[in-house]
């Protein structure tokens, strides 16, 4: 997450399940939109392998059954997920053509350490650009193969449309619908529970010493619903580390609203426990993130 | 619904006749309650059935449970964790309502009611795990209503239009964006009980408010014509209730009966920032204030202010009267250091802080928050100006951190910018001093 912020990426949550997809203009899009009759998503992978096999046929391309894309059987170059209702269907997935891979592996590299939950464990896989293994394939290219192969899959004769995705007349009501997938209610305010636990490190750098306590916090729906920390009493005094926990309580987990909470309450103490307050209250929002 | 007499033990017979007949209930599903005393003290709940939060008890009479399975969902998945639920126990749902969502692990599939009735139970809880095949909720069904198969559905491999924002109530669709949905969700209000007003019927934020004030009786603002509002109160006539007797000769009041305020306090526990302000502002008026007021001509300010402004606009920097207080606030604190100090603990040592942290006084999203410019000893009024639009560029984000919110030795509050005129200004441990600045006028 500090490096999403430095970067200034923004972050959006989609409707379907899955995991964190980084996205720049390397990284392309593709959404089938379909009845739910006629949701298939090997098939629309089909189309991605098809197209890709006639660009390029030399390029060893497969769908595997949990509807990825492997490049040379061990290479991701895409990833699926989809969303049903009642009567129709969306499969979309990623096509790394030309991606930022440096960004993407740091951005995508979990910054809170400590996390426990029932979530469904990440599966880290090792990726590729297609240009890294087809440097002449342009992007251009890809998507006419694209758009060929899905009218010749489906039997359809449609053009390439150019559409533009901020279009309110064309789409009334998008902005409102994208300010809420990137609003903290959705992107974080809907998080399963999870528990960090983690030692903290605290120092006092005027006396040289330091000492471990261990935290153990409950967030649920992006809300802090408990903290404790095991700090040793002759460090802090036991009110002081537990009334920091309490200002905690119900707040986001977030490194900027605890920040403000924290630099609050820090303004009600005064002395030498001040100093060691503070890197308490650092080190708390580092493990925020 | 609301006049239900003798005749209606009939109507459920035939209800019962007919279900039977349907596929999709079996026999054992069917959970008929053969107590029907309660039905006359019930009558006078009844009125209240539509769009009410009391409708968990306000059911005229019991309809047959069915237990709606979650159905399969495909690809030989058996299980999968329940998202988010769109109703709770009591709701009234219609067929083709959203109940919950559901995910497996890449696809979200959005369950719908295949019934017209109130929820009864839900199985699950959020994040909990759903069984393919299994009951997902229980849906007490109202009599008479239709059970219809699933229509065809027409492929088309091009758009279909994703229906989260609409939800269909008997053919009739319901227009509304994502954030008056989540009002009405809210407040437990089912969109087709509401009164759309805008285009095409699209129900709008102050139709769902005009709802809720229907309900508790709020009295809304003044409105041209006003309209006296009532709740539904209950049915002032039925044969079952006691008759009012009117005694001969008094006349009834010409008047409708008084409004009744039906809300309920709401207590909500103090969290997070709230609590810290309680304390630090504790602190903070322990503090001995000696305050001193006065009023400045600022004509020549507004003037170079004036001149200023385009060209720091030209340099990308919006110019406002703060930077000029604040380096103004700055220079007289080089004539008086111990307005730049701090008390220690036990108030034995003044320190005189080096570098003039002048802090502003900012309503963000992450609370008051009070970020300060650092060494504004050493800047420049348009400096000033521009370090100040970065804070308030991450105030409006709610992004400031501790850099920002730390480390403050003096601060103003500009109680001019929300039309103030005099403030009493509180300050900040461990400052010293505070400065309120009133409206230009």
């Amino acid at each position: 997450m500090p490096a999403m912020r430095r970067a200034m990426i923004p972050l959006a949550r989609r409707r379907s399940g899955g995991g964190t997809v980084y996205h720049d203009l390397g990284n392309l899009n593709l959404t089938f939109f379909a009845s739910k009759k006629a949701y298939d998503r090997q098939r629309n992978l089909k189309v991605v392998t098809e197209a890709l096999r006639r660009v390029c046929p030399e390029l060893d391309v497969q769908a595997t059954d949990r509807f990825d894309i492997l490049l040379k059987g061990h290479h991701k170059i895409s990833g699926t997920a989809s969303r049903l209702s009642r009567k129709s269907s969306y499969h979309h997935c990623t096509l790394l053509h030309s991606a930022d891979r440096s960004a993407l592996s740091s951005l995508l590299r979990p910054s809170c350490t400590g996390i426990q939950s029932n979530a469904t464990p990440s599966v880290p896989s090792p990726v590729a650009n297609l240009t890294d293994h087809a440097p002449s394939l342009q992007w251009e290219e890809l998507l006419e193969a694209l758009v060929q192969q899905y009218n010749s899959e489906f039997g359809l004769t449609s053009a390439l449309t150019p559409v533009s995705p901020s279009d309110e007349s064309l789409f009334p009501g998008v902005g409102n619908m994208e300010a809420e997938l990137r609003s903290w209610e959705w992107t974080f305010g809907k998080t399963p529970k999870f528990r960090v636990e983690t030692q903290l490190e605290l120092r006092d750098e005027q006396l040289a010493a330091g000492c471990s306590a261990y935290l153990h916090m409950e967030v649920k729906n992006g809300l802090v619903e408990s903290c404790r920390m095991d700090i040793p009493a002759n460090w802090l005094p036991l009110r002081l580390s537990s009334t920091l926990s309490e200002v905690l309580l119900g707040e986001r987990f977030c490194p900027h609203r605890a920040a403000a909470a924290l630099t609050v309450f820090l303004r009600s103490e005064s002395g030498q426990l001040h100093r060691r307050l503070c890197n308490l209250c650092e080190v708390l929002l580092a493990v925020m993130g | 619904m609301a006049a239900v007499t003798r005749g209606s033990f009939n109507a459920l017979r035939r209800l019962l006749t007919q279900q039977y007949r349907r596929r999709c209930f079996q026999p054992q599903n069917l959970r008929f309650n053969r107590n029907l005393k309660p039905l006359a003290s019930r009558w006078d709940r009844s009125p209240q059935m539509f769009g009410s939060r009391t409708l968990r008890t306000a059911v005229a009479w019991r309809g047959p449970i069915v237990q709606f399975k979650l159905s399969d969902i495909g690809e030989g998945i058996m299980e999968v964790t329940v998202k988010e639920w769109y109703v709770k126990e009591g709701d009234k749902v219609s067929q083709f309502d959203s109940i919950c969502e559901v995910q497996s692990d890449k696809a979200s599939v959005t369950i719908t009611s295949r019934y017209d009735g109130v929820i009864r139970k839900l199985y699950y809880d959020v994040d909990g795990t759903a069984l393919v095949g299994k009951p997902l909720v229980d849906i007490e069904t109202e009599s008479g209503s239709e059970l219809s198969q699933e229509e065809d559905v027409v492929e088309t491999p091009a758009m279909a239009r994703e229906e989260h924002t609409h939800q269909e109530i008997k053919g009739h669709k319901t227009q509304a964006t994502p954030a008056v949905r989540r009002l009405a969700m809210e407040n437990n209000i089912k969109l087709s009980e509401v009164v759309g007003t805008g285009k095409d019927g699209r129900i709008l934020k102050e139709d769902i408010l005009n709802f809720l004030a229907k309900q508790t009786g709020a009295i809304l603002p003044p409105t041209p014509v006003f309209h006296e509002i009532q709740t539904p109160g209950p049915a002032p006539s039925t044969p079952a209730a006691t008759p009012m007797s009117i005694p001969a000769g008094v006349k009834p009041p010409p008047t409708a009966p008084k409004p009744v305020f039906s809300g309920k306090d709401v207590t909500e526990p103090l969290k997070g920032f709230h609590k810290a302000m309680v304390k630090t502002m504790t602190a903070a008026l322990k503090i001995p204030h000696f305050g001193y007021c006065d009023e400045v001509d600022l004509s020549r300010l507004v003037l170079l202010r004036s001149e200023l402004k385009t060209t720091a606009e030209r340099r990308g920097v919006k110019l406002s009267y703060m930077p000029f207080f604040i380096k103004a606030a700055s220079l007289g604190l080089l004539h008086f250091p111990i307005l730049n100090s701090s008390l220690d603990e036990g108030c034995q040592n003044l320190i005189y802080k080096a570098s003039h942290n002048i802090g502003l006084a900012m309503d963000t999203s992450q609370g008051l928050l009070v970020p300060n410019v650092k060494n504004v000893q050493s800047l420049s009024v348009f400096e000033i100006a521009q370090e100040l639009n970065r804070l308030q560029a991450l105030g409006a984000a709610g992004q400031l951190g501790k850099s920002e919110l730390n480390e403050g030795t003096f601060t103003l509050s500009n109680i001019g910018s929300i039309g103030g005129t005099y403030a009493k200004p509180v300050i900040l441990p461990p400052e010293v001093a505070i400065g309120a600045l009133g409206k230009i006028q």
